[in-house]
């Protein structure tokens, strides 16, 4: 017991540090790969942009960067981290590469939500003579909205997975806090702690994802 | 109001390529109610499809109020798709948007301004009858009033022209009724020119000013609805019409019968005068009437009646001649 007392300030940090990583690399994949997916879903075949170029090359670069394992993708990427931060240790440099993996996998995501939308609603849209924009603002964005926050919640514990193992190149965060306690000096306590942590942590991003799609979802 | 000249309609598979519609020329007047029947896989929605380029034609010439679709883009072809209404048989509204927006949507997309969009929408749905549906989502509503709801956003724009793509289709006979009454004073308030799709005769003798017929992509039979109903010549014609006017006789009952059974057609005002009381006041012979039916093809009557006539060979004859003289068409079906 005393020993967590006496952990307390380090786990807090630790616990915002993680929530930083996570979060930039949200707030990135909502930015980038939020775009990119609907890009692959409304160029793909017999819908109303299709175009067969950008769409294989978008694909391309996307599976390019996620048949990369994190691990190995952290690494490949320090020199890209060093140029664009500054540093290659500590969260901020550590949601560099959480960011570049959580693009492609929302993107996918994104893909397959939109492909959800009841093609007909689209073409009732093209009948009235709405724009390409119009569609995808007004139309595959609204419907696909619970998808997209599912697929929201499945990418942030997915980063929090991939946090733990920025941490053991020094990106900090409960993941790290966890390597070094609890497998560096064997110290149960603090492994026990950070991994409950952790389920306390999914449980309710999980929870909070599971609540906000049902909220937005009229169907 | 609606040219099409040599249609057609050609889907590329890897190995075959499939004619969907087959050089298919097709006129439509304008306020006209224009039916198009024929089974699924006859190319009837395809052809539906062209007529605003959601399926660019292989070949061919589509005009709509004089002008060539085919020769637009971009913002051009949309702007002209907006006075092109169209309504389909899966509703498809946009579940997360309410009555309201679903109507506002399609004056958005046409860049009508803000302060115009809410009396435009609200005159809409009192047309179609949801006033008191406006912020309710789709979900909520049952199947005949999203289609009401679906007909509001098509005519959001003022269009010219109303496809329906198998419009009522999903929605039970009460229903489809009513939705047909709506289209019917939509074409009249509005002298909106009207297409339907359909697989139900039922639509057609309902509405339609004149239908077409289509079978492996092709317009085999078209005419006036009460041409094609009371003259169909076409056998795939005559089967879509038994759906409606079907005189099949039990087999029992038809061993039964001794005298001649003739199949009398009354057209128009032919089916209120007293010819068949006539025929046995003035020949001695007996009329037994088996089976029959008045149907109403927009307001016009259309009698078929099947009747045993028994009585001497001579006198038989005498009172068929005259029936012959005195109703539209006579058919012997069975010399007893």
């Amino acid at each position: 017991m005393a020993s967590i007392i006496e952990l307390l300030p380090e786990l807090n940090v630790a616990f915002f540090e993680t929530l930083l990583m996570v979060g930039i690399a949200l707030l990135v994949a909502i930015f980038i790969g939020l775009p990119l997916g609907i890009v692959l879903y409304v160029t793909d075949k017999g819908l109303f942009l299709e175009n067969s170029w950008i769409k294989a090359i978008v694909g391309v670069v996307i599976n390019l960067i996620r048949s990369i394992p994190f691990i190995i993708l952290l690494v490949f990427l320090l020199p890209f981290t060093q140029w664009l931060v500054g540093e290659t240790i500590g969260p901020l440099a550590a949601s560099v590469s959480l960011s570049v993996a959580a693009i492609p996998f929302y993107a996918r995501i994104v893909e397959s939500a939109a492909r959800e939308v009841d093609k007909g609603v689209i073409e009732a849209a093209i009948a009235v003579g709405a724009s390409p924009w119009m569609i995808i603002k007004d139309i595959i964005f609204p419907e696909a909205k619970p998808g997209l926050i599912s697929g929201l919640t499945i990418t942030a514990i997915s980063l929090i997975g991939y946090s733990a193992m920025a941490g053991t190149i020094g990106g900090g965060g409960i993941g790290d806090l966890a390597i070094r306690y609890g497998y560096y000096r064997y110290d149960d306590t603090v492994m026990f702690t950070t991994v409950i942590l952790l389920i306390v942590l999914v449980q309710f991003i999980q929870y909070l994802g599971d609540f906000i799609a049902k909220t937005v979802n009229k169907k | 109001m609606i040219e099409l000249t040599n249609v057609t309609k050609e889907f590329k598979s890897k190995k075959r390529k499939i004619v969907g519609v087959d050089n298919v020329s097709l006129t439509i007047d304008s306020g006209e109610v224009y039916g198009i029947v024929g089974y699924s896989g006859a190319g009837k929605s395809t052809l539906l499809r062209c007529m605003n380029i959601l399926e660019r034609p292989t070949s061919g010439e589509i005009l709509i109020d004089g002008i060539d679709l085919l020769q637009l883009s971009g913002r051009k072809l949309r702007e002209a798709r907006q006075s092109i209404g169209m309504i389909f048989q899966g509703f498809y509204l946009v579940s997360s948007k309410t009555v309201y927006e679903n109507v506002a949507f399609a004056l958005k997309a046409a860049g009508v301004p803000d302060k115009k969009i809410r009396p435009r929408v609200n005159h809409l749905l009192e047309l179609v009858g949801l006033t008191d549906r406006t912020n309710q989502y789709p979900s909520q509503l049952s199947g005949g009033q999203k289609q009401r709801v679906s007909i509001a956003r098509a005519l959001a724009n003022n269009p010219k022209v109303l496809l329906c793509d198998e419009a009522t289709s999903a929605l039970d006979p009460n229903t489809t009724k009513s939705i047909l009454a709506l289209l019917k004073k939509i074409n009249r308030e509005l002298g909106l020119t009207i297409v339907i799709i359909t697989h139900e005769m039922e639509v057609v003798k309902e509405i339609c000013h004149r239908c077409a017929v289509m079978r492996d992509g092709r317009v085999i039979e078209q005419g006036s609805t009460y041409e094609i109903f009371s003259n169909p010549t076409e056998p795939l014609t005559k089967k879509f019409i038994e759906t409606i006017l079907d005189f099949q006789l039990p087999e029992q009952l038809l061993e039964t019968i001794t005298g001649k059974l003739v199949r009398l057609h009354f057209w128009g005002e032919l089916a209120a005068e007293a010819i068949v009381s006539d025929v046995l006041q003035n020949f001695s012979v007996k009329g037994n009437i088996l089976h029959g039916k008045v149907e109403y093809i927009r307001d016009v009557p259309l009698g078929i009646f099947v009747m045993e006539v028994n009585g001497e060979p001579r006198e038989t004859e005498a009172a068929i001649d005259y029936l012959r003289e005195r109703v539209s068409k006579v058919e012997v079906i069975n010399n007893g």
